[in-house]
């Protein structure tokens, strides 16, 4: 109690012109999520959440979100570490253009993929001469997607752990004896585990939430491509307390995460 | 050097303007070889281009008759012990030591054998499954050296390898590391900044200053005859070269009388406790006497240093007492005698 009263007496009051705004910050970020847990039909949410369709759209949200998850580990750990540790002509542009589908709008991001991997696509016309595959209107698609939406967010994450880790590590690594591709394995990838983790975590969520790019190019078709956005966003036209309901699996998913990562940023406060 | 086959020889050219180091070293198999110098003289950056992790500008370094220069440092007969050790964080002690064998090939039991006896060999027996976090400076820099040695280097490379202990674990673990270095028979370089580290350490100096040799030989040697202020500084001598003649060097405009007698260019070394100061002209009138500037007073261990300035810049050493009789006052006047026989004179 001493230690907060003299805590208070060094830094004197906290002047109004910040506290206002900051409240009304804090309303408009709390109010929606509220009005969400009011206006819940709690009485008929346990028969509302086992509705086939509810179950079937969480279903294929946490598998999608979770594969597009593991193809960015795959795919962007590397590039992350590409543009961290090595001296690539062109780097600047590398990043940039990485970081592009981060703010690009998502529908946009969906009209470039139908347009590369579409059945009359750059890409997609050969996949499908050569290999018979489609990915536009597929699970497949939506996997597709929600990872082009959602890589930015983990390479960005890793390469940040990459640049801050200390590389004189890697260095003590290879007067043992080891090579590029043990020292990343062993020593590398250890010891930036917690930022792969927050980068996956927040990709996880990004893909779990991903609308736009989804309905772009995989289409809105329940049990195969309608994820939960998807289905919140038809369900607010014919049935409101469905919606809602979803509205609230996604918001408890999303605290869920939040509460795994609080030590890693919210708590570092 | 005689006995020693000569193991290392190395000349390291690295260029980081307007830094040039510039060094050639040579080094005995089983020799230990200190790396001396102030801050910035390029000391680590001499070590870690032998040990391939700064690329030269030009030179060689050669290893038992094999080029290294061209190598990866991952392909380089070398074992270093870093500053701060650079132990591996997410692995236990064992594993760090572990490391290197696992990379040359050897199987995971095999490995852990060869840990597990550097471990006891550096006396951590039963801290195998510590992680580095828990172990304490003095048991860090041993499972660092127990690593180091585990991949049977050709060259030991040591970075200041007791400047992060504190001082009692330093004088424990400075007899311990001078033992292991002992027992190594390949070629060691070590850097240091700290005087008594390298002379009680390494059998040869080589002290580098502003990217180039100024001075190598053994401890006793670079103690006896400093060739420059800083090494002059660091054994604690008053240095000075000059023109000798005959029992004479002349300093600028001083004029030292000296018990040897050289000729040429020279340096006239002596201890500051060989200094004698006065507050008047002292009868009797030795042979070296000036009159110079306080110009300040330090503890210096048990007794006090005075710095003195004037036609040649000077440290002395008097006890407390004599301190008060003098009343050491920054700016006043004192007189200051060195006798020719505590003076030492060689050629430059």
């Amino acid at each position: 109690m001493t230690v907060r009263a003299r805590t208070r007496a060094v830094t004197g009051r906290t002047p109004w012109p910040l506290v206002v705004p900051a409240l009304a910050g804090l309303a408009f970020l709390v109010l929606p999520l509220a009005g969400l847990l009011v206006r819940a039909p709690w009485s008929t949410l346990p028969r509302q959440l086992a509705e086939p369709q509810v179950l079937e759209a969480l279903r294929l949200s946490l598998v999608t979100a979770t594969i597009a998850t593991a193809v960015c580990l795959l795919l962007g750990v590397p590039l992350a570490w590409l543009l961290a540790r090595t001296a690539l002509p062109g780097r600047r542009l590398l990043r940039a253009l990485v970081t592009v589908p981060l703010v690009l709008p998502p529908v946009v991001g969906g009209v470039a993929l139908l347009l590369v991997l579409g059945r009359r696509g750059l890409a997609g016309q050969w996949l499908y001469d050569t290999f018979g595959v489609s990915l536009p209107f597929t699970t497949a698609g939506v996997v597709v997607a929600e990872a082009f939406v959602a890589m930015p967010f983990l390479v960005i994450a890793v390469e940040g752990a990459l640049r801050g880790s200390d590389q004189r590590y890697e260095e003590a690594a290879a007067t043992l004896g080891a090579s590029r591709w043990t020292v990343f394995r062993r020593v590398t990838l250890p010891m930036v585990a917690p930022g792969v983790l927050a980068g996956a975590v927040l990709c996880w969520a990004r893909a779990l939430g991903e609308f736009g790019a989804t309905i772009t190019f995989a289409g809105n078709f329940p049990g195969r491509t309608q994820t939960m956005p998807l289905a919140v966003y038809l369900a607010l036209e014919t049935e409101p307390d469905a919606a809602i309901v979803l509205s609230l699996v996604l918001l408890a998913v999303s605290v869920i995460v939040l509460a795994g990562l609080r030590d890693r940023w919210v708590g570092s406060a | 050097m005689g006995g020693f086959r000569v193991s290392l020889r190395a000349h390291l050219v690295v260029e980081r303007p307007p830094f040039r180091l510039d060094v050639e070293l040579d080094v005995a198999a089983g020799e230990v070889v200190a790396l001396l110098g102030p801050n910035g003289a390029g000391k680590t950056t001499a070590l870690r281009g032998l040990a391939g992790l700064t690329p030269l500008a030009g030179g060689t370094v050669e290893l038992e008759g094999v080029e290294l220069h061209r190598l990866p440092p991952e392909r380089r007969p070398i074992g270093v012990v870093f500053q701060d050790y650079l132990l591996f964080p997410h692995m236990s002690a064992l594993d760090n030591v572990a490391f290197g064998p696992r990379c040359q090939g050897a199987g995971r039991a095999a490995a852990r054998r060869i840990a597990a006896d550097l471990l006891d060999r550096v006396g951590l027996t039963g801290f195998s499954g510590v992680r580095p976090g828990r172990l304490s400076g003095g048991q860090a820099q041993r499972v660092a050296l127990a690593r180091a040695l585990a991949v049977r280097p050709r060259l030991l490379l040591l970075d200041e390898p007791l400047a992060a202990l504190d001082a009692h674990t330093r004088l424990e673990i400075r007899a311990e590391l001078r033992r292991h270095l002992a027992g190594f028979d390949g070629a060691t370089v070590l850097v240091t900044h700290d005087p008594l580290d390298a002379m009680v350490l390494a059998d040869r100096l080589v002290v580098i200053e502003n990217g180039g040799v100024v001075q190598s030989g053994t401890p006793g040697e670079i103690a006896r005859h400093p060739r420059t202020d800083y090494v002059a500084r660091l054994v604690g001598l008053n240095l000075y070269r000059g023109e000798a003649g005959g029992d004479q060097v002349v300093v600028g405009d001083v004029r030292f009388s000296t018990a040897e007698r050289v000729t040429g260019p020279a340096f006239v070394a002596f201890p500051p406790s060989a200094v004698a100061l006065y507050r008047t002209r002292p009868d009797g009138s030795p042979r070296n006497l000036w009159k110079l500037h306080i110009d300040g007073v330090e503890r210096h261990g048990d007794h006090i240093r005075v710095h003195l300035r004037g036609p040649l810049p000077l440290a002395a050493d008097v006890t407390p007492a004599a301190a008060t009789d003098l009343d050491l006052i920054p700016g006043q006047e004192i007189w200051a005698a060195v006798k020719a026989t505590e003076t030492h004179a060689y050629p430059a």
